[in-house]
């Protein structure tokens, strides 16, 4: 009996993973094989790829663009990695004292839904050197105008403040779920012996927020490394390469130059960069759940 | 005197908050307004909060509604826009999308939870170990692949590599379907079903919730999708909203960009996640507690 159950399971479970397997095998397992096969060619997408063994490797390690794209990418990330990750906590924190109004949350929530491509648009437009309404604003203080997205020390710390916009509702309502889970008892106690709420949010909340914190900050880290789509509609790379970050360097190298095997070299480093990221974010995913389980 | 101090410090935080709120929902009236004003008026009348002279134009010329002549007249470069055409190929795309692969990861969840199979755990964490393998290093490849199968400027193409599966849709499905009673399982097999009769009538019924956590989150990353779109659909027939504005920018003129074209538009990509968030805000909000971790 049992034996007969367990061949039948094995038939049945193959149909079960049948799509899974194929996509798996076609779209991540292949691709990723041939992606470290063409890093070490020539490939342009029109030659028959030819063995170049390191060269395009030690190429990258010379090219004063590729280490200026990564130095870009830097900036940017801690730039919006800081004022979101700050801005987050504070709103999570006013949020969870405050209320847990769903229609406040679906609000936060909007800039997120939206596509990173609309939120570059609808702050350029913003932003906008003689028409844009921050300018307005700004010039009825009698500042500026500021060209936000064509001056060159301005450009990134726009790109950063747009993305910080879109996602700080996001991040704020990961955290905002972390704290529901913090015993409420602790909060009652802590008001009876007369604790503020800065106290409150220094020595309750903070501390047992830190392993959802951290997951949360990796998380956003690895999405912020691969900013693409906001650059792509707003600054193009420019001005004078102020914002030509990593993703935009491969972009570039592939499907402009089609410099295929190099773009694959540096989309490899790129990977690297993630991938210790992601194994930091598998490491803390599991610390997360043994602590607020 | 406490209290009074406490309601004081409660009125600062909520002031903080609606400033919060307002720097949130601001810029997207700021993008409908420009969207209602005519074009003429962009350079008079930049600073109002409501456009003095308030028009459609603007949509119905995105839109593909007037002739040439006339979206030109209203401020289009005369380049052809047609975003109904784009709104169904980006609600199609994320419908195939979150459809299927929704569907597919609760069969390959559902045997990784229950069936019993050699090699069943050396395969779920091959399928795990891909969690950690970023987009951009299967992208360029992907790309190549879907080019040698000749799917360039297909919705085939476009959905190819995402509408089987998602390594983090099966690693989730599976760990609900593990917490399932197994009970009912049972004594569905002892009324005779075989694995598909079980998984059909008694374990998809009974894990809707996720289904449509899953469903949506696939659908609103799909929505967003930009790079992958833009290098194999570019095409005008299979084009998608976000291509579609990406192009759109770059034909208008840089020194007079069309904004209250650029802004229509916008608006329009912005409506049907609108429309999803009025609908099932609080199961999207929700849905953020599980994929954290995504």
């Amino acid at each position: 009996m049992s034996v007969t159950k367990r061949r039948d399971d094995r038939r049945a479970a193959w149909w079960f993973l049948a799509p899974v397997l194929v996509g798996f095998v076609v779209f991540y397992g292949y691709p990723a094989v041939r992606g470290v096969w063409y890093s070490v060619t020539d490939y342009t997408m029109l030659n028959t790829p030819s063995f170049v063994g390191a060269d395009n490797y030690t190429e990258l390690a010379r090219d004063g663009e590729f280490w200026h794209s990564l130095l870009v990418t830097l900036w940017y990330v801690v730039l919006n990695i800081g004022s979101q990750t700050v801005l987050a906590l504070g709103v999570a924190a006013l949020m969870h004292r405050l209320t847990r109004s769903t229609v406040l949350r679906a609000t936060l929530l909007l800039p997120w839904l939206v596509p990173n491509v609309t939120v570059g648009l609808l702050w350029t437009w913003l932003l906008d050197t003689n028409l844009g309404f921050v300018n307005h604003l700004l010039t009825s203080l009698d500042i500026g105008p500021v060209g936000f997205l064509t001056d060159d020390t301005w450009a990134m710390p726009s790109i950063a403040a747009i993305n910080t916009w879109a996602y700080t509702g996001y991040t704020a309502l990961l955290l905002y779920a972390g704290m529901l889970q913090v015993p409420q008892y602790l909060y009652e106690s802590a008001a009876i012996d007369g604790a503020n709420e800065w106290r409150m949010f220094r020595r309750i909340t903070l501390p047992l927020l830190r392993p959802v914190l951290a997951l949360v900050l990796v998380v956003s880290l690895i999405g912020s490394f691969q900013i693409f789509d906001t650059i792509a509609v707003t600054t193009f790379g420019g001005p004078v390469n102020a914002t030509r970050v990593i993703y935009y360097f491969i972009y570039e190298q592939a499907f402009r130059y089609f410099h295929m095997g190099y773009a694959a070299a540096a989309a490899i480093c790129l990977a690297l960069i993630l991938g210790v990221l992601t194994a930091i974010q598998m490491r803390l995913l599991r610390a997360s759940r043994s602590d607020l389980a | 005197m406490r209290s009074k101090n406490f309601t004081a410090s409660r009125a600062f935080a909520w002031v903080v908050m609606v400033v919060f709120i307002v720097v949130t929902v601001f810029p997207f009236w700021w993008m409908i307004r420009t969207a209602l004003t005519p074009a003429a008026d962009l350079y008079t009348d930049n600073a109002s909060l409501l456009p003095h002279d308030p028009t459609f134009i603007n949509f119905t010329r995105v839109l593909g509604l007037t002739t040439e002549a006339e979206a030109r007249a209203a401020g289009g470069s005369g380049a052809h826009i047609n975003f109904a055409r784009y709104l169904l190929n980006s609600i199609i795309y994320c419908g195939l999308i979150a459809g299927f692969q929704t569907l597919f990861c609760a069969m390959a969840g559902y045997a990784f939870a229950r069936l019993r199979f050699p090699g069943r755990d050396a395969v779920f964490a091959i399928l795990i170990a891909a969690l950690m393998v970023p987009p951009i290093f299967t992208l360029l490849p992907n790309f190549i692949l879907v080019k040698d199968l000749g799917l360039v400027n297909t919705m085939g193409g476009m959905v190819a590599p995402t509408i089987l599966m998602t390594p983090f849709a099966v690693f989730f499905l599976r760990q609900f379907f593990l917490s399932l009673p197994r009970d009912v399982e049972e004594a569905a097999i002892l009324d005779g079903n075989g694995p598909w009769g079980i998984f059909w009538r008694i374990a998809l019924p009974m894990s809707r919730g996720p289904l449509i956590t899953i469903g949506l989150t696939t659908i609103v990353w799909a929505w967003k999708d930009f790079l992958w779109p833009l290098l194999v659909g570019r095409g005008e027939e299979n084009r998608l909203v976000t291509v579609a504005l990406g192009v759109f920018r770059q034909q208008s003129p840089n020194t007079a960009p069309d904004w209250t074209g650029l802004m229509a538009a916008s608006t329009l990509s912005v409506l049907p996640v609108l429309i999803l968030l009025v609908f099932m805000g609080k199961r999207l909000v929700q849905s953020l507690n599980f994929t954290g971790s995504k």
